[in-house]
């Protein structure tokens, strides 16, 4: 090799190497074949992949995660702008309500599910006691509809303070100037969100959407610890249904579930990427 | 269009935000204004930054509420009306388009917001960006287009409006590629003449002021400092401020003191008597004499009434060049043709002619 360059890249191709690639390759080796625990894995082709796609399981923790994903976005999005236009743009509030804020982002996965699983808990959580005050018997581990709005209430709680601060920041960078010119020209205050506000929150906006549709796409550790996935199959999502296959030693079916799984995150990544790009031709395209 | 006037206006934002209770110790940006601008004329506000001149823009417009006095508008008080109830039209220093839609639909928005008729808009669009030369842009998106492009837009959505009462202009080039400016500033005055509106322009650029208005106000710390057009500013100026800062470099300040007809500069000494008695001026004592730059003459040999100065600094603006020169116990500016021959350390020989001094003393003109 004439290029001395290619030394400095070792150290992050062996790191990728170990980290991606090696179990990418393991993960795509194993889709082809039977596996189980302790005997010889017999080569089967694309079978495991005709299999995946015919079990209604799967297709239902499809079906199950893209609709949790867009209740996330539906519900995380507008709350996100509205608490961030409600907020004070300035004085000594700001700093305290910006902290606040950061406190659920700061909280690491497993933690958040430990939390809500004592509030939901129904001997001595604090939600049971107060579905019981409105007299609705609420049971996370019996109600399918309670596990699964638990869930979401879990993901909103956590992650609508990233798109609050998001788009805190993003409306702290509109030049004042919009809102006077707005005035000036008799905008409502509908108008002036529509024309200035939003458009101008944007990219800000695809950033948060962005991230938190990947987020939520590989939910695990709240409904592994808050419902382990139950009542049911009511709150297994994909990674959580993927590893239990993983966890029964049918690494073969697994493997190729991941691939799919892999498959769908890489499609919508890349309509979102498109989407991103045209946001920043957006000016041109429309008219 | 209309007349516009400022009926003893003060405003504070500490005080009229309530965090200074206090009337004295807030920081008062205006201070008790009263000012006419006429109907029909083009004006300026001239000022350095934070002399207050985007506030009193700002109240004009109906942006902010002045904490006290009155805004009239034809002798009608408007103070508690918005913007679009007086009918002002404002422009910003930053180019205002709104991205999202295309420049037909930004010239119609005003009128979109005050429920005009679809072909009352198209009429009134088709009118304004003929006007503007904007034509060719109808159906482009607005946030493709440069800054003077999009200026043009937030122009062009204050005039379409045919019941506005005024133009008010904040700093409208100061974010303009200087190819682009002088054009924008031509069509300035050009729509300023053809519609007849009453236009003020805030600018920190006297070039701009005194190239576009017919009457200039100088703005400082807050308070009217002196209104006239460009000529009598730049003639007469009322205080040591607006000499110094209408002409480009300011007028040169010389501390002295006069005493019976003679002015000791500290360092050199002139005799105005004869001009004193023939304007009748009496007064004695510490005084500040000003004089431009362009008004001192300049010679290579010493002859009588001229004083020695060395060159320090030699600035070259094509066919003129400002000199700083030192000597006699002061530093001045002095403007020379460019075709005479100059060099750094050199000495020449001043004088300073007795029309074209004038006297300050406690920072009003006497002379």
């Amino acid at each position: 090799m004439k290029n001395r360059a290619w030394l400095f890249l070792l150290p992050a191709l062996a790191f990728m190497a170990v980290s991606a690639i090696i179990p990418l390759v393991t993960v795509i080796n194993y889709s082809q074949n039977y596996i189980f625990a302790g005997s010889m894995p017999t080569f089967v082709g694309l079978e495991n992949f005709v299999e995946v796609l015919q079990d209604p399981q799967f297709l239902g923790s499809i079906g199950r995660q893209f609709i949790f994903t867009f209740l996330v976005l539906l519900i995380e999005v507008p709350l996100g702008i509205i608490i961030a236009l409600a907020m004070p743009k300035k004085g000594n509030w700001v700093p305290l309500n910006l902290v606040l804020l950061g406190i659920p982002l700061l909280i690491p996965y497993n933690v958040v599910g430990i939390i809500w699983r004592l509030f939901t808990q129904s001997d001595v959580g604090i939600v049971p006691a107060a579905f019981n005050g409105l007299n609705y018997a609420y049971n996370v581990t019996l109600n399918s509809g309670d596990a699964f709005f638990t869930i979401l209430t879990v993901d909103v709680w956590h992650w609508t303070p990233l798109l609050i601060l998001l788009s805190y920041a993003g409306l702290q960078a509109i030049p004042n100037a919009y809102y006077r010119a707005a005035a000036i020209d008799g905008a409502s205050k509908w108008s002036t969100f529509k024309y200035v506000t939003l458009p101008k929150l944007r990219t800000v906006l695809t950033i948060g959407i962005l991230l938190r549709f990947m987020d939520s796409f590989k939910i695990y550790s709240e409904p592994l610890l808050l419902t382990g996935g139950g009542p049911g199959t009511a709150t297994t999502f994909l990674s959580l249904f993927i590893s239990r296959k993983a966890e029964s030693y049918e690494l073969g079916y697994a493997s190729a579930a991941s691939l799919i799984y892999f498959f769908i995150v890489l499609v919508m990544s890349y309509i979102f990427f498109q989407f991103i790009s045209r946001v920043g031709r957006g000016v041109h395209d429309e008219g | 269009m209309a007349k516009l006037e400022f009926k003893d206006i003060s405003h504070s934002y500490e005080y009229s935000f309530g965090t200074v209770k206090d009337r004295n110790k807030a920081k008062w940006v205006i201070n008790d204004l009263n000012v006419t601008w006429e109907d029909g004329t083009a004006n300026a506000l001239l000022g350095p930054s934070g002399g207050g001149k985007t506030t009193m823009l700002n109240i004009i417009s109906g942006l902010l509420r002045p904490t006290e006095g009155q805004v009239l508008i034809d002798g009608r008080d408007v103070t508690d009306l918005s913007p679009q109830q007086r009918k002002i039209a404002q422009v910003f220093q930053f180019p205002v388009a709104y991205d999202t839609m295309d420049v037909y639909n930004n010239l119609a928005f005003p009128l979109r917001n005050s429920g005009y008729g679809q072909a009352k808009i198209d009429k009134k669009v088709r009118e304004t960006s003929d006007l503007l030369d904007l034509d060719e842009y109808l159906s482009e998106p607005a946030g493709s287009l440069n800054e003077g492009e999009k200026q043009r837009i937030s122009l062009g959505r204050g005039i379409i409006r045919d019941d506005i009462v005024a133009m008010l202009l904040d700093e409208p080039l100061t974010l303009i590629d200087p190819k682009l400016k002088n054009g924008l500033r031509r069509l300035l005055m050009r729509i300023q003449r053809e519609l007849k509106l009453t236009m003020i322009y805030v600018t920190h650029d006297q070039h701009e002021a005194l190239t576009f208005a017919q009457y200039v106000s100088i703005l400082n710390e807050g308070t009217v400092v002196q209104s006239g057009t460009a000529t009598e500013l730049y003639e007469n100026p009322k205080e040591p401020f607006v000499g110094f800062f209408i002409g480009s470099p300011g007028m040169n300040f010389v501390d002295c003191n006069l005493k019976g007809g003679v002015l000791d500069c500290k360092g050199f000494e002139l005799n105005i008597s004869h001009k004193l008695q023939e304007k009748g001026v009496e007064s004695e004592g510490d005084m500040k004499l000003g004089i431009r730059p362009e008004s001192i003459a300049v010679s290579k040999e010493q002859q009588e009434k001229t004083h020695p100065f060395e060159i320090q600094v030699i600035e070259n603006f094509g066919h003129y060049y400002i000199l700083t020169v030192e000597g006699c116990n002061s530093r001045l500016k002095v403007q020379v043709s460019s075709e005479m021959d100059v060099s750094k350390g050199e000495e020449i020989y001043l004088s300073f002619p007795a029309d074209k001094l004038i006297l300050f003393k406690e920072k009003k003109r006497i002379l």
